[in-house]
């Protein structure tokens, strides 16, 4: 008993030893510039579950950081998917032990903002280093003219097609639909029936589940808008291009038979496209891998057909800083985050992972260039971004976006038409949104 | 001959109930590739490990097996204090506001804590344990159903033994140990084994209060594992996942089974 | 109450009582700080409007709120179909399973844990297992249906379904563990009302009618009060399975609130939610042990 007394009284002294030293630091801290020669821990939470491929690249990340930076380390904490890491991210902040780094959904934006819990990134970087980036990633990290995250593991939806069933059907394979009208004739072309009339090979499938709200602002964005302001505080569910869209994506399943009726499972499509049970997909970028991987015959990727126009939204993760924490954790941080930007690092994520590279300079890099010319299928995405734009974000963006997700379900099964369900939404929507007025 | 008849329909339903099991085990050994592909879901052309060696390398199975392990016992052994005490009072003490005392307890079995998650969420908040194994536990350390479960039993052992023990001198903590204790072990083997399944199978309450590997159990563990695709099922690392959360409770089942029921049957629960 | 507890009436016996008190100390102490103070919280808080950071009285706006939410009544109806559809079948199984597994040919052993082994699985992991097994085309069941050339539903993504699906994997789930409740039922069941009964020449399932059932009516009542429990309480499923989709069609009463609570960070919608599950679940066993309790004789 007495060891332990003994014990606890000498961690005390350390401890009020250590904190003295602390406050008597600042002066000595703030000459040497910046994060100058104090140690800095940086808790950097990161949306992938733990001991997977990513979580190697991410450790020997943070490890080259700590060589060229020798006071300040970096704790990677794998949070699993992005629900639960922006929850476990909430709750720290609420419990004001914020994080000081963390990857999380673009579109958690508002809710993040609305918590008072960003660090103003704006005077952080220069405008040139914003530049850097391609315009269509940048959009979801500000608000006006704030920036607030920086791109990082980004993708949007991109057509699939199985070029050996293209064949089969008399369809050039080095032609993918360019337009609706095409993709939904070519769609007709690739449904084949077994004797029994059920149907053996789908022409489409668009998944239903989980992301059908970004599915259907592609679908809106080819009709030539956003449907959202850039503001976060106003939607615009029930304009004629976001009905045309959701119209389309109904009448593939339920007019044109080329789509299995109902909801479709995001997770599944990648596999009915892969068993060649479907013949094109939409889905997103960070799946070319895994098909290139898996897939037994040849196939090709195309950016999404267009109605007036091209166009998709971006999605995936961005980098955010925290705002209750040090003045040298946040220059820490900021060094993190030019490093994990710069061109090779990008170029090496993107071909590691997937991900679309976010800087136009990555594309530069000879890695990346080689890769390209090796598996052009990764080209497309990038070149797609020129008609990229952001993706759905609000406040409130969790109920938003559940909203939206219902009744796009209820007007893919039938229980409403497109119309009903789209001026539904824009009520609901208007409802959460009114108090941020 | 009603009776073969119903034999053989139990068999078959019980078969029917079967299936998923065998299902999982087979396709957790064959390539992610077959699983899509094979006709036959029962058949394997390719067995492979492959699938656990990936879910093995991909989930940290020790620390939540560990984790899973320290909060089952800790649940089960707080339990089982504050369980006997309890069932000791209300079987053979007499005091004032029994009623009362015995709906408060009622009340928990009416409202499981499973059910306030949110308030209990916003408590562990105000007393700093969210993330810890602790915060799993403490809300499952009093049972009002082993209370009961007990007391019946309790009831059931003749006041006289309990009387003899005292003429001879015994504490009542000894006439406890050395009387109800031993009388009532069916009742505690068939209480702790639910109690460790339950707790075993856990979910939505360790979900909401852990933030990491370190205080997650096995099944919050799992279903984000399972979740963190991005790009498509995984089958056929998804069901090694699951047999390997599984197999310790079918192994242990399987292996006291006979024990399991008999205690199940005589612990005067009905 | 046995009759040392009778000559006792009438003198309060403190040391008893202090004794009692200290004994039940442990149990209450983690009865009051994790149900009763949460119960109290859950009422308090539906009161107020709580963003992030601070917190208004608004007295019933969020109730009027909630009961003006479809997606709630949705999801009470959701909780109602699967309590009628989970409860009297399962008990159904529960019984027939009981009365054949209640001997000792060879082979009864294996059977048992056939019914029983669903019970210990997680829920979580028998929802990875039961996705599958309803995956359009590839899944378990669509395979077994094309055999017979049946094509099969889109099991999980149909509104039409999805309840169904699910109310047949609980089932699966459950229906074993009632039938351990039956058979500890059926050993205190009296042997010479059986033998009377036969010798008088009943039929089986006469015998079933009016002596068995009607003796087994406390473990009934018990298995009904845990499984309508049950019915609000298992929600783990749909976090792996649906998330309560396809527009709401599986979603359930203590999923909506934990979407409330950590997916849109209403606390106060969470709290009224809450409380009325307190209310719905209250309800129900007191009109079981009241009324219920009251027609079934011991």
């Amino acid at each position: 008993m007495k060891k332990i007394i003994v014990l606890v009284a000498m961690f005390a002294l350390i401890i009020s030893a250590c904190s003295k030293e602390e406050s008597n630091n600042p002066g000595s801290s703030q000459k040497s510039g910046g994060s100058g020669d104090k140690a800095v821990e940086l808790e950097f939470y990161f949306p992938v579950a733990v001991g997977g491929p990513i979580t190697t690249i991410i450790d020997n990340l943070a490890k080259d950081f700590e060589k060229e930076n020798e006071n300040i380390t970096i704790k990677p904490i794998y949070g699993g998917s992005y629900q639960d890491t922006v929850t476990k991210v909430m709750t720290a902040v609420q419990g004001n032990n914020a994080p000081d780094i963390a990857v999380l959904l673009s579109t958690d934006l508002y809710s993040l903002l609305s918590m008072d819990a960003l660090e103003d990134l704006t005077p952080r970087f220069t405008p040139e280093y914003f530049n850097g980036f391609y315009d269509a990633f940048m959009g979801n990290t500000k608000s006006g003219d704030t920036v607030w995250s920086i791109p990082f593991q980004r993708s949007t939806i991109v057509l699939y097609y199985n070029k050996d069933a293209f064949k089969e059907a008399g369809l050039d394979p080095e032609k993918a639909p360019t337009n609706w009208t095409e993709m939904r004739e070519y769609a007709k072309a690739l449904t084949t029936k077994d004797a029994g009339g059920n149907v053996s090979q789908w022409g489409i499938e668009i998944p239903s589940t989980g992301y059908q709200y970004w599915m259907l602002q592609a679908l809106a964005l080819q009709g030539g808008d956003n449907i959202m302001s850039t503001d976060g505080k106003q939607v615009s569910f029930n304009q004629p291009h976001v009905e045309e869209g959701l119209q389309m994506y109904m009448d593939l399943g339920q007019t044109d038979k080329v789509m299995p009726e109902g909801i479709i499972e995001w997770a599944t499509v990648p596999s009915d496209f892969i068993s060649g049970k479907t013949a094109m997909m939409y889905h997103t970028t960070g799946n070319l891998t895994k098909v290139k991987n898996e897939a037994a015959f040849d196939f090709g990727v195309a950016f999404l057909p267009a109605n007036k126009q091209y166009g998709s939204p971006t999605g995936g993760g961005n980098l955010y800083v925290f705002k209750d924490i040090p003045e040298e954790n946040k220059q820490a941080a900021a060094k993190f985050i030019e490093f994990l930007t710069q061109p090779e690092r990008v170029a090496q994520w993107s071909m590691e992972t997937g991900y679309v590279g976010t800087t136009k300079a990555a594309y530069e890099t000879d890695v990346l260039k080689t890769y390209v010319e090796e598996f052009p299928q990764a080209k497309i995405a990038r070149d797609q971004l020129e008609y990229a734009h952001s993706e759905l974000s609000t406040y409130q963006n969790g109920q938003v976006t559940k909203l939206f997700n219902d009744n796009i379900q209820a007007a893919l099964q039938g229980d409403m038409t497109a119309k009903e369900a789209l001026e539904k939404s824009q009520t609901q929507a208007d409802e959460i949104l009114k108090s941020f007025k | 001959m009603n009776n073969i008849i119903n034999r053989v329909i139990i068999s078959i339903i019980g078969l029917i109930f079967l299936v998923p099991l065998v299902w999982t085990v087979v396709t957790s050994f064959t390539p992610s590739v077959e699983v899509i592909t094979r006709a036959n879901p029962f058949s394997i052309k390719n067995p492979t490990f492959f699938n656990y060696i990936s879910a093995w390398d991909t989930i940290p199975f020790m620390r939540y097996y560990f984790n899973t392990i320290i909060i089952v016992v800790g649940i089960l052994a707080v339990q089982l204090f504050t369980v006997t005490l309890a069932a000791y009072a209300f079987a053979r003490l007499n005091f004032i506001g029994q009623g009362f005392i015995f709906i408060l307890f009622l009340v928990q079995i009416m409202i499981p804590p499973d059910i306030l998650i949110f308030p209990n969420y916003a408590i562990m908040k105000e007393l700093g344990l969210i993330d810890s194994k602790l915060a799993i536990m403490l809300p499952y350390w009093a049972s009002a159903f082993g209370v009961f479960l007990l007391r019946q039993t309790f009831k059931q052992i003749p006041m006289e033994l309990d009387d003899a023990t005292k003429v001879d001198g015994c504490r009542w903590y000894q006439t406890l140990w050395h009387v109800y204790l031993p009388s009532a072990k069916p009742t505690f083997v068939a209480f702790g084994l639910i109690s460790v399944s339950t707790h075993w199978s856990n979910f939505m309450w360790p979900l909401v209060v852990t933030n990491s590997v370190e205080s997650r159990p096995l099944t919050v563990g799992i279903a984000i594992f399972a979740q963190s695709f991005e790009t498509g099922a995984q089958w056929g690392t998804v069901t090694a996942a699951t047999v390997l959360v599984i197999t310790p409770l079918l192994a242990a089942f399987f292996l006291f089974q006979r024990q399991f029921v008999e205690s199940f049957m005589h612990s005067g629960i009905k | 109450m046995t009759n040392r507890s009778l000559s006792l009436k009438g003198k309060i016996n403190w040391k008893e009582n202090i004794f009692a008190y200290a004994l039940l100390f442990p149990s209450l102490i983690f009865l009051v700080m994790f149900t009763f103070y949460p119960i109290i919280k859950s009422i308090y808080s539906s009161f107020l409007s709580s963003s992030f950071k601070n917190a208004t009285f608004v007295g019933f706006d969020q109730y009027k709120h909630v009961f003006q939410d479809e997606v709630f009544y949705k999801v009470l109806t959701n909780n109602m179909l699967l309590a009628i559809g989970t409860v009297p079948v399962s008990i159904f199984f529960a019984i027939y399973f009981a009365i054949w597994v209640n001997n000792k040919t060879k082979g009864t052993g294996l059977l048992r844990a056939a019914f029983f082994y669903p019970t210990l699985i997680p829920m979580i992991a028998i929802a990875n297992i039961w996705l599958f097994i309803y995956t359009p085309d590839f899944g378990l069941l669509d395979k077994f249906l094309s055999v017979f050339g049946i094509n099969g539903a889109n099991w999980l993504g149909s509104s039409t379904w999805v309840m169904f699906s699910m109310i047949v994997m609980l089932i699966w789930k459950e229906a074993g563990f009632f039938m351990l409740f039956y058979l500890a039922g059926l050993q205190n069941l009296p042997g010479e009302v059986y033998e009377a009964a036969k010798i008088e020449g009943a039929r089986p399932f006469r015998i079933f009618r009016t002596i068995t059932f009607p003796l087994l009516m406390p473990t009934t009542l018990f298995v009904m009060v845990i499984a309508t429990t049950n019915a609000f309480k298992m929600v783990d499923h749909l976090y792996i399975m649906t998330k309560g989709g396809p527009n709401n069609a599986s979603n359930l009463l203590l999923f909506h609130i934990y979407e409330t609570a950590f997916s849109f960070w209403d606390m106060g919608k969470a709290s009224v939610l809450t409380v009325i599950l307190l209310v719905i679940l209250l309800s129900i066993s007191i009109f079981n042990y009241a009324y219920l309790d009251k027609r079934i004789h011991y």
